[in-house]
């Protein structure tokens, strides 16, 4: 049985066509995928995304329980509201899940998962909370809407409370707010400035429907994979899963090697992967004619093949861009094979757009 | 509710068919170009190529996935629609008129006889609704 969030009735009412997602019914677009994501990169729209799972972790452990659970580190958040996206990974390095953390309080930790893996996550830090003394707290009370796009910040103060209003303005990038029991982040997944707001389930119409009357479009989940693409996002399931390390999926950065005496779970094959990885995560731009698309064959010649990860076609660019996985030692040329004709593509850093502006020289 | 002009012939596997003597046009249904979103590439046949019924002789991508056009008749591809090469949105503007696909010079007249006509596509559009 498929699970509703609070503004499906909304989703309806926007002509939104629904599909089955991780056990949900979410809408795919309310109509053009494509208006919805130039929306997001030119003005401002909006994503139920109240699907994913909002997990608090509180406790005086909770620090040293999520330095050992995370590869990123969370003793670098020092200040109250800083974020910080890391991979949960197993003890062969492959990873779990990628996440958000938001640090609160120094005993209230919150984090975002994924809905496809919400199961294996929570059982999975149910477990090794057990060491450290931590409580862990599904927040399905809670909905979640991002607003998104150079004038959503604008929109979406006008449509908060005096209180809510003055936190979201102070907000730097990659902060939040506790505001009562609204969480106000400012982050997202689409390469715009904007908001991700958690608040209860019954607020969220009103909310919802605030920001529609404010000029803020709903954008379904289609536009929100062809914006994380373009910003150089990575997709957990595919590009990313329990048998890639992070070092496979372009992630490295999000790997916090200091302190070296810190063990987090994974640490020791990603400590002996680390330098000498056989493949690189890279972007890629269709110089031929054609759509990118996952699990499309790359050949690099006389080195070796590869895979794309993620493919789509770029609203933005109009062109076919993705993320693949090439042999380390690819240049800056490949072939894929789309339908057994081999497409040249160019090989770039796995970002194309961000702030609404090509990242592509 | 999709749109099903009563003066063209449908296949199961949602293509259009205009029939003018022996000269058909093909292209995909209203229904066909709201099930794929967005059109963003369309790889077209070659003219002078000879088909069968029931071939992949071009494809159609949106987005979120790519499709293959089946031709429902046999015959010899006399000309393709190649505004669409840069303009491929036309499918989804105007499935019926500007959205065409191609042409094809027919080898087994008889073959028009497996065609659905308008209602019997909307009941098979409908059923693949629910």
């Amino acid at each position: 049985m498929s699970k509703q969030t609070p503004l499906y009735a909304a989703h309806l009412r926007a002509q939104g066509k629904i599909v089955d997602f991780a056990g949900w019914q979410m809408p795919i677009h309310y109509g053009s995928q494509i208006e919805e994501h130039h929306q997001v990169r030119q003005d401002a729209g909006m994503f139920d995304v109240s699907h994913m799972t909002i997990v608090d972790m509180r406790g005086a452990n909770t620090k040293a329980f999520l330095q050992n659970l995370f590869a990123n580190d969370v003793a670098k958040l020092t200040q109250p509201g800083k974020a910080l996206y890391s991979c949960m990974c197993n003890e062969k390095g492959g990873v779990i899940d990628d996440l958000i953390v938001y640090y609160c309080q120094d005993d209230w930790y919150r984090t975002v998962v994924n809905a496809a893996t919400r199961d294996k996550d929570l059982a999975w830090i149910q477990q090794h909370a057990k060491n450290f003394d931590v409580e862990i707290i599904e927040r399905d009370d809670l909905a979640m809407i991002a607003v998104q796009g150079p004038n959503a910040r604008n929109k979406a103060t006008q449509v908060f409370n005096q209180e809510q209003a003055h936190a979201a303005q102070a907000l730097k990038p990659f902060f939040a707010a506790v505001v009562g029991d609204w969480f106000i982040a400012r982050t997202g997944y689409t390469g715009e400035d904007g908001f991700e707001v958690m608040l209860p389930q019954d607020e969220a119409e009103k909310f919802w429907q605030a920001l529609l009357d404010a000029g803020v479009k709903p954008s379904g989940l289609g536009a929100r994979d062809t914006l994380r693409l373009e910003a150089g996002m990575n997709l957990y399931g595919t590009d990313m899963d329990e048998n890639i390390t992070p070092l496979e999926a372009g992630l490295a950065w999000t790997v916090a090697w200091e302190p070296a005496d810190r063990d987090f779970i994974g640490r020791a094959v990603l400590d002996a992967q680390r330098g000498n990885t056989k493949s690189k995560f890279v972007g890629l731009v269709l110089e031929g004619k054609g759509v990118l698309r996952n699990h499309q064959k790359i050949i690099v010649e006389g080195i070796g093949e590869g895979e794309v990860t993620s493919g789509s076609f770029s609203p933005t660019l109009g062109q076919a861009i993705a993320f693949a996985r090439v042999p380390s030692e690819t240049r800056e040329h490949c072939f894929v094979d789309i339908r057994g004709k081999q497409v040249p593509a160019r090989v770039v850093k796995p970002m194309f757009v961000r702030n609404g502006q090509s990242c592509l020289s | 509710m999709s749109d099903v002009p009563s003066n063209l012939k449908y296949s199961k596997s949602h293509e259009w068919i205009e029939v003018s003597d022996d000269i058909v046009t093909i292209g995909i249904s209203d229904h066909a170009q709201d099930l794929l979103g967005d059109l963003v590439y369309v790889e077209l046949p070659e003219v002078g190529n000879e088909i069968n019924a029931g071939d992949a002789c071009a494809v159609v991508e949106s987005v979120k996935a790519a499709s293959d056009v089946y031709t429902p008749l046999s015959g010899e591809i006399i000309e393709v629609n190649d505004a669409l090469a840069d303009n491929p949105e036309l499918i989804n503007q105007s499935p019926y008129g500007d959205g065409w696909i191609y042409k094809l010079r027919l080898s087994e007249v008889a073959e028009l006889d497996d065609l659905l006509d308008a209602d019997a596509y909307t009941a098979l559009a409908a059923e693949e609704e629910h």
